[in-house]
C-alpha cells in the first residue's frame, strides 16, 4: 500500500527524521497566505506517481503570484507520468513547502534483499535521480549496506551510510541518525520500501528529508490501522477497491480479453497464453481457493465492468475446487447478469470436470469449451478478433 | 525412495479444529492411513478430532505421538510463531500452506532458524505429496500417480497442470513440492533440486517458477553443473507489467532483476527445455523417455 509524499513526511518527523515545514491543499483556499509566509516556495502534485517532476507536477514558485498560478494549473491538471496510464491522474492534493537553496542531493532507501532475506540501507550521492538509472549506468555511485534483522540497526551502520555518502563533523551524525531512524520506522510500519529522494545539503548547511515514498506490506495491514487511515481511494483503480472488498486478487491491465482463473501462478500463465495467441490480457484475476457460486458471479461483475473487454476466457483447474460448482456458478452468474454479449471460453479441468462440462452444455447459455489451455487461449482470441 | 515425505513420515497439524485445519486432515487422512496422527491447538488440548487426538503443543504431539513433521493452517498473525513452536520443537519438516504472513515476520523466522535442523517448505503453498505414500497438503491427490518424475513450483494450481500431464503421460511422479509463492520461504527452487539430484527414484524434473527474484536461475546453474538428467522448465508471468503484484507477494519484478523473458533465456542457457504454455509440460518431458 502507498501513500503520499505528505503522509510519508509526517511519518519521518514522528521518527525524528528532518523535514521543512509545509502544507496541504485541496483547493486555492489559504495557498496565497501561506506562500506569502513561506516567501520562494515548491508547489508539488500530490500523487502517488512517480516521474512528478518530469510530468509538470512540481513547480518552483520564486514569488506569491507564481505560487498561485502553479497551484492553480496543478490543481485542474491531469498529471502524465511514465508511472500513470495514457490519460495521466488527478492530482487532487498539492503539498506547499519552502524552496530551499539545495546545495547537493543524495539518496537513502531501505528495502528487503531476496537473496539474502535480510533488510539492506541503499545510499547514493546521485540524490533526485531516477535510482535505476543510477543502478543501471554508474553502480559504483551506489553503496549497499547489509543489516542482520536479529540484531537491529546499531550505530555503526549509521556512521557507514554518512561514511559513505562522504559527510562529516555535525552532518556525518546527523545523517548517522536518519539512517538508524529510518529503519526504525521500516520496521515498526511494515514497511516494504522506504525511500528519501532527494536527502539534501541546504547552502546554509541544513540536512533535509525533502521527498519521500514510502510502501507498506499489505500483509501486515492488520496490525497498522494508523497505516490504513492513510489509504486514499482515489489514488486506486476503482475496480480494483470494489475487488479486494471481495477478498478477490484483481489487477486490471490495458488490453481486452478478461480472464477469470484459480490460483496466482494460473493465473499469470494464462495471461501469458492470451498474449502469446496474439491478444491480450484485460486483467489478472484469481478467484482462489474458494471459487463459490456468489464469488465467481462477483468476478463476473467486476470483469464486465471494464469497459475494453471483448471476451472472457474462463481457466479452472479444479482441485479442492470442484469443477462442477463452478460450472454451476457460472451458469447462474450468467444468468443474474443477463445479456453478456461478450463471447465467452471455458476450461475446467481436474476434480469433476465431465459434469462440469456436462452442466455448461446443457445449459441454454452459449459458451464455448476448451479441453486445454492453450486450445482455450486460441479460441477466445479468436473470438474477439472476429 | 522419494523425498522429504517418506514412509517414517509422522504428521502433526497446526491449526486442526479450524475450519480449513480440519476439512484438510479429513482429506490427508483418507488418502493415507496412520499418516496424520496429531493435531495441536493451544487451549483445546485433550480434544478428539475424528480420531486424531489434539494436544496444546508440538512439544506434547512430539513426546506423544512421536511426530517428525508439521503442516500449518493457522491464520497469519499466529503462523510464524507457529513455525517457530514446531522448529523449537526440533521437527525434521515443516509445511506452512497459509497465506498472506507479514514479510518481516518470516524474515525473524528465517533468521532464528539459521542453526536448526528443521526444513521449512512456505508459506503459502499448497505442501508436499509423495504420491502413495502420503500427502501434506491441500492438492487434489487423484491426479497423482507414484512414478519417476520430481516436480517443484512456486504457486499450487500451476503444479496440478504439471501433475495431470505427468500422470496422463505415464510417467507418474516421485514426489511434487510447493515451495510458495512469497518473497521469503523457507526452501528455494535449488534445494529441492539437489534433494532430487540423490533420490534414485527421480529420474526427471519439472521445475515450475515465477517473474522476480533469482531462485530459478539459482536452481538452473546448479542443474547445468551438476545434473544431468531430463529438466522441463516453465516461467509464469511474463506478459505482467512490471511494478504490479500479481497475486503472489513474491512475483513481481524488482531492480536488479531479470525480465521474465531474460529468466527463461537463462534457463535455456543452462540446459533446461523450456515450454511456453503450461499444457506442454507432459510431451516436453515424455519427449525425454520414448
Amino acid at each position: 500500500m502507498l501513500i503520499h509524499e505528505y503522509q510519508a513526511r509526517d511519518l519521518f518527523r514522528e521518527y525524528g527524521i528532518p523535514v521543512t515545514e509545509g502544507k496541504v491543499f485541496e483547493s486555492l483556499e489559504g495557498v496565497e497566505e501561506y506562500a506569502t509566509e513561506l516567501g520562494q516556495c515548491v508547489v508539488k502534485a500530490q500523487v502517488h506517481a512517480g516521474g512528478r517532476g518530469k510530468g509538470g507536477g512540481v513547480k518552483f514558485a520564486p514569488t506569491v503570484e507564481k505560487a498561485i498560478e502553479h497551484a492553480t494549473n496543478i490543481l485542474g491538471m491531469q498529471l502524465i507520468t511514465h508511472q500513470t496510464t495514457a490519460e495521466g491522474c488527478k492530482g487532487n492534493k498539492i503539498l506547499l513547502c519552502p524552496g530551499l537553496d539545495i546545495a547537493k542531493e543524495y539518496y537513502l532507501a531501505l528495502t528487503i534483499d531476496r537473496a539474502t532475506q535480510c533488510p539492506f540501507i541503499i545510499a547514493s550521492t546521485e540524490g533526485g535521480m531516477d535510482i535505476e538509472e543510477v543502478a543501471e549506468s554508474t553502480p559504483e555511485k551506489i553503496t549497499k549496506i547489509k543489516v542482520d534483522p536479529s540484531a537491529g540497526c546499531w550505530a555503526y551502520h549509521g556512521r557507514k551510510v554518512a561514511d559513505a555518502l562522504g559527510f562529516e563533523g555535525k552532518q556525518a551524525r546527523i545523517v548517522a541518525a536518519v539512517a538508524q531512524n529510518l529503519y526504525k520506522m521500516f520496521i515498526e510500519k511494515d514497511c516494504s520500501i522506504v525511500e528519501i529522494n532527494p536527502l539534501v545539503v541546504t547552502e546554509d548547511n541544513e540536512i533535509y528529508a525533502i521527498d519521500g515514498k514510502v510502501n507498506f506490506d499489505s500483509n501486515a495491514l492488520y496490525r497498522q490501522k494508523d497505516i490504513v487511515e492513510l489509504r486514499d481511494p482515489l489514488e486506486e483503480e476503482p475496480l480494483e477497491v470494489e475487488a479486494s472488498e471481495h477478498d478477490l486478487a484483481y489487477i486490471k491491465l490495458d488490453g481486452n480479453v478478461a480472464c477469470m482463473v484459480n490460483g496466482a501462478g494460473l493465473a499469470m500463465a494464462t495471461m501469458d497464453m492470451i498474449q502469446i495467441s496474439g491478444g491480450s490480457p484485460a486483467n489478472f484475476l484469481d478467484v482462489g481457493g474458494t471459487a463459490t457460486p456468489a464469488r465467481v458471479e462477483q468476478a463476473f461483475r467486476i470483469l464486465l465492468k471494464d469497459p475494453n473487454v471483448e471476451g472472457i476466457l474462463i481457466n479452472v483447474f479444479g482441485g479442492i475446487v470442484r469443477c462442477d460448482l463452478v460450472a454451476e456458478g457460472v451458469i447462474e452468474a450468467v444468468k443474474n447478469i443477463g445479456n453478456i454479449e461478450q463471447p465467452i471460453v471455458i476450461r475446467l479441468s481436474g476434480t469433476n470436470s465431465t459434469e462440469g462440462k456436462k452442466l455448461l452444455a446443457e445449459s441454454d447459455l452459449t459458451f464455448e469449451t476448451a479441453d486445454s489451455l492453450n486450445e482455450a487461449a486460441a479460441k477466445i482470441v479468436a473470438a474477439v478478433k472476429k | 525412495m522419494a523425498i522429504l515425505v517418506t514412509e517414517k513420515t509422522r504428521v502433526v497439524v497446526q491449526g486442526i479444529t479450524g475450519s480449513q485445519g480440519a476439512f484438510h486432515t479429513g482429506l490427508m487422512k483418507e488418502y493415507m492411513d496412520n499418516f496424520v496422527v496429531a493435531g495441536v491447538t493451544p487451549g483445546k488440548g485433550g480434544q478428539d478430532l475424528e480420531g486424531t487426538p489434539v494436544y496444546n503443543s508440538v512439544a506434547e504431539a512430539v513426546k506423544e505421538q512421536q511426530v517428525n513433521t508439521s503442516v500449518i493452517f493457522v491464520p497469519p498473525p499466529f503462523a510464524a510463531d507457529a513455525i517457530l513452536e514446531a522448529v523449537d520443537a526440533e521437527l525434521d519438516l515443516v509445511i506452512c500452506i497459509t497465506e498472506g504472513i507479514p514479510v518481516l515476520d518470516m524474515m525473524k523466522v528465517k533468521h532464528a532458524m539459521k542453526d536448526s535442523k528443521t526444513r521449512l517448505i512456505g508459506p503459502n503453498c499448497p505442501g508436499v505429496i509423495t504420491p502413495g505414500i502420503g500427502k501434506i497438503g491441500i492438492m487434489p491427490a487423484d491426479i497423482h500417480m507414484p512414478g519417476k518424475i520430481g516436480i517443484i513450483s512456486r504457486s499450487g494450481t500451476l503444479t496440478y497442470e504439471a501433475v495431470d500431464q505427468i500422470t496422463k503421460a505415464g510417467l507418474g511422479e516421485s514426489t511434487c513440492v510447493g515451495i510458495g509463492g512469497d518473497p521469503i520461504n523457507g526452501t528455494q527452487h535449488i534445494d529441492v533440486v539437489k534433494m532430487f539430484a540423490e533420490d534414485p527414484q527421480t529420474e526427471g524434473i519439472v521445475l515450475i517458477g515465477e517473474i522476480g527474484g533469482d531462485a530459478e536461475e539459482q536452481a538452473a546453474l546448479w542443474i547445468k553443473e551438476n545434473y544431468d538428467k531430463p529438466v522441463v522448465g516453465f516461467i509464469a508471468g511474463l506478459t505482467a507489467p512490471p511494478g504490479k503484484r500479481m497475486g503472489h507477494a513474491g512475483a513481481i519484478v524488482g531492480g536488479g532483476d531479470r525480465t521474465g523473458a531474460e529468466k527463461v533465456q537463462y534457463l535455456k542457457d543452462c540446459g533446461i527445455k523450456m515450454v511456453q504454455s503450461p499444457s506442454d509440460i507432459g510431451e516436453a518431458m515424455k519427449s525425454f523417455f520414448s
